[in-house]
């Protein structure tokens, strides 16, 4: 019998870590996870997954468990894990990169902006609206 | 013409395996200015040597070329054996035949005309070698050694029980440096007093050192062999030889400031001796905070000396010394909490450093070795340590490991439960770095007998709330939030050089690392010598590093001292970069590029100079030349140019 493993490596997502780095140019292999993202965000008690592990998945090229996640829904974008980082890793970019890769993807995309309600759309940052569209009309 | 022999060796099948020996023989024997050519199976063992110099004898060979393996295997035997012929030693060249030839090729017809061409090149070589004599200098037998903590110590003792004498300067009042202030020490958990202080006294009764406290390196000129220092002795205000340090003196003075050897939690008087067990145990007038000499009166500490020995009239002395040897141990410092916003800055009381820690488990500490926090002098009952603050975050900090926080925050988590039972320790660490004799079975105590816990994760922020310091962190080991409120919180602070190191090293122009540290010559096979000859590196000056390591160190250094002053003179290979003074015109690129500081300028005579001990004929100066005044000996532009021409030639 085939011995039952939960992590297989090396992981097959090449399309997707290809599309990761042309986005963001972040090297997850800086990470040496000592967790202050997790610690400093803001949002973390909010994520399914900290993002120290995301960054974690990352390096194991794990992105369905990213897609599963709401770690970078969540994210706020407020760049504390960046301004924090020891290694200098912008996290918040990652994150951003993750959105749009989902967004790009469609069926992963967790948020249409149609499906938004006109009394949110009206305090959501312009910025994030704008981005959000774009994506969506790609 | 010279008259050159070439003796190629198979080396077994080594060589001949791949190269067609017979070929390279008849190949050889067409070049010009070899006249006999040989050929034998081990040419380094003792029949392949004997050959050699029969041949040198019976052919009158003044050349001689060994086609065999690289030089830096057996340039030296070949170089010994021509020698023992007759020949000077530096007519004899290495073609390396086996390691750039036989070896990295599988093709046996490519393999021989490779080697037939290096053979060529270097007989090209060689008919242009200079006979060449080593170079002599005397050694001035004594040594210098720049700080007096454990490194210094352990250092300046072992020469001077070889026999050598030793001048020790250290810029605070006593000798004992970094070490005094621990407590405990890891993993044995002794006494740093205990283990230190006979080692300090020992220092004082050495007949061979002299010992020179309160004292600063404030210039040198010369090289290895032959330094002169000149070396700033701070007025004391105590004439040394009349004080019996019998402390009335400290006991009296109305100045109290904060005392710098407990970190501030403590005050001594403007008189002082560091602490009790210092050495010399005998005060110094700390000038800037005396009454008398800012505002002109008291001088009370002279009307309670029994013995007179209060000299307010005491100058700073210059003393000029002379030395073969420099040993750098001139420690290190904590990079400062302040630097740690997100950590408080150095604003919250209780959040202190690990030197700091040290002194309040210390029993010559402030608290009598109680732990009391430095606020309220309450004992903690819950104390927070983070590892790795300002190490290993090249982002806001520095990039390197402190190496010992591991084991000295493991050490204090522990003294923690040992004086506070019912205390609770947490540990904030990234990474556990045991790697040390009975390091890892410490660690592993310490979370198994002491119930020290471990929190896998940095500290993202430490502030104040409701009198609690509340850490914020995270354990990514379950990936969950941590908040610990506690009563006392101690960073194991990066390691740095000392502040005041850095104006020495410029002076005697030892490179550093970009974060400060000595650079050695060579990171595995010189690990305490510097690049300049003759100054040696030891303990935290050239790196973190623990006190088994200094002391390893510090008696590596002084072994190496101790084989250069067993000789009278220092021989240098003679191999080096000279100059051609009709060439030179002074520009002085060559000086700008030497990394050893072997060239300056005369002024005088409007060329460069070239110091010979300190040369190692790295060729920097040679290729930066632009006149061709620069030419290493026996690897001239000509014999280059020579030896290019040799191997292209159909």
């Amino acid at each position: 019998m085939e011995p039952k493993v939960s992590i297989k490596l090396p992981a097959k997502d090449a399309a997707r870590v290809e599309r990761f780095a042309e986005i963001t140019g972040v090297n997850v292999f800086a990470c040496y996870q000592c967790g202050n993202c997790s610690a400093s965000c803001p949002a973390t008690e909010f994520m399914d997954v900290p993002p120290h592990q995301v960054m974690r998945y990352l390096q194991l090229e794990m992105f369905d468990e990213i897609v599963k996640a709401n770690t970078c829904w969540i994210c706020a974008a407020c760049i504390t894990c960046t301004a924090k980082c020891p290694r200098g890793i912008d996290i918040a970019k990652a994150m951003e990169g993750l959105r749009q890769i989902f967004l790009e993807e469609q069926e992963f995309a967790r948020y249409n902006i149609f499906d938004i309600k006109k009394k949110v759309l009206e305090k959501l940052p312009q910025i994030a609206l704008v981005g959000n569209f774009r994506k969506n009309i790609l | 013409m010279k008259r050159i022999g070439v003796f190629v060796c198979h080396c077994g099948i080594n060589i001949a395996g791949t190269v067609d020996i017979k070929r390279v023989v008849e190949a050889v024997k067409n070049f010009p200015g070899v006249v006999y050519v040989e050929d034998y199976k081990y040419m380094c063992s003792d029949p392949g040597q004997n050959l050699i110099r029969e041949k040198i004898k019976s052919e009158k060979l003044d050349g001689v070329v060994i086609a065999a393996c690289s030089p830096t295997l057996h340039e030296k035997t070949f170089r010994n054996t021509v020698s023992q012929a007759g020949i000077n030693p530096y007519n004899c060249e290495i073609a390396n035949i086996r390691e750039q030839c036989s070896w990295v090729h599988t093709n046996m017809e490519e393999a021989t005309e490779k080697a037939i061409r290096i053979v060529k090149s270097i007989v090209a070589k060689t008919l242009l070698d200079e006979s060449l004599v080593p170079i002599k200098s005397p050694v001035v037998k004594r040594a210098l050694v720049v700080g007096g903590g454990i490194a210094g110590i352990q250092a300046a003792l072992n020469i001077a029980n070889s026999g050598y004498e030793v001048v020790l300067v250290e810029k605070e009042p006593s000798i004992g440096g970094r070490m005094a202030q621990f407590s405990e020490t890891f993993p044995t958990l002794d006494c740093a007093q205990c283990i230190l202080t006979p080692k300090m006294v020992d220092v004082a009764s050495n007949e061979n050192i002299k010992l020179l406290t309160y004292s600063e390196v404030v210039d040198v000129s010369g090289s290895v062999g032959n330094f002169k220092v000149k070396i700033k002795k701070k007025a004391k205000s105590v004439d040394y030889e009349k004080c019996t340090g019998c402390g009335i003196c400290v006991e009296k003075c109305p100045v109290k400031v904060p005392n710098e050897f407990d970190r501030g939690m403590s005050e001594r008087k403007a008189i002082y001796t560091q602490f009790p067990q210092a050495v010399p145990n005998k005060p110094v007038i700390d000038r800037e905070n005396c009454t008398y000499f800012q505002k002109g009166k008291c001088r009370l500490c002279e009307r309670v000396c029994p013995f007179g020995a209060i000299d307010f009239e005491q100058e700073d002395e210059v003393i000029e010394e002379e030395v073969g040897a420099i040993v750098l141990a001139t420690g290190y410092e904590l990079y400062d909490v302040s630097n740690m916003g997100e950590y408080g800055g150095g604003e919250l009381e209780d959040v202190i450093d690990g030197l700091t820690f040290e002194r309040l488990l210390s029993s010559s500490g402030p608290t009598s070795g109680e732990v009391r926090r430095p606020s309220d002098g309450k004992v903690p009952k819950t104390v927070v340590f983070v590892k790795c603050v300002g190490s290993r975050d090249p982002e806001h900090h520095f990039p390197y490991c402190s190496k010992v926080c591991c084991m000295y925050t493991t050490k204090h988590a522990m003294l923690y439960k040992h004086r506070v039972p019912d205390g609770k320790a947490y540990i904030f660490y990234m990474d556990v770095r045991t790697a040390g004799k009975g390091y890892e079975e410490f660690y592993q105590r310490a979370q198994e007998e002491d119930g020290v816990i471990y929190l896998r994760g940095k500290v993202s922020k430490i502030y104040k709330s409701d009198g609690k310091l509340i850490v914020d962190g995270f354990d990514t080991l379950t990936g969950r939030k941590v908040q610990v409120e506690a009563d006392m919180v101690v960073l194991a602070m990066a390691i740095r050089p000392s502040s005041g190191a850095e104006k020495l090293f410029n002076l005697l122009k030892v490179s550093t690392d970009a974060n400060g540290f000595l650079t050695e010559a060579h990171p595995k096979l010189r690990p305490v010598e510097s690049l300049t000859a003759g100054i040696f590196l030891v303990g935290c000056a050239q790196g973190p590093k623990d006190i088994p390591d200094s002391v390893s160190q510090a008696n590596a250094a002084a072994s190496m001292i101790s084989v250069m002053f067993s000789q009278d003179y220092l021989i240098h290979e003679p191999i080096i970069t000279g100059v051609n003074e009709d060439l030179c015109s002074g520009c002085g690129i060559c000086v700008a590029v030497c990394p050893y500081d072997a060239r300056k300028i005369n002024r005088e005579k409007g060329t460069v100079e070239v110091n010979e001990i300190l040369c190692e004929a790295c060729g920097a100066c040679a290729a930066a030349c632009p006149s061709g005044a620069a030419q290493q000996k026996n690897l001239t532009d000509r014999q280059i140019i020579s030896m290019i021409k040799a191997i292209l030639e159909e």
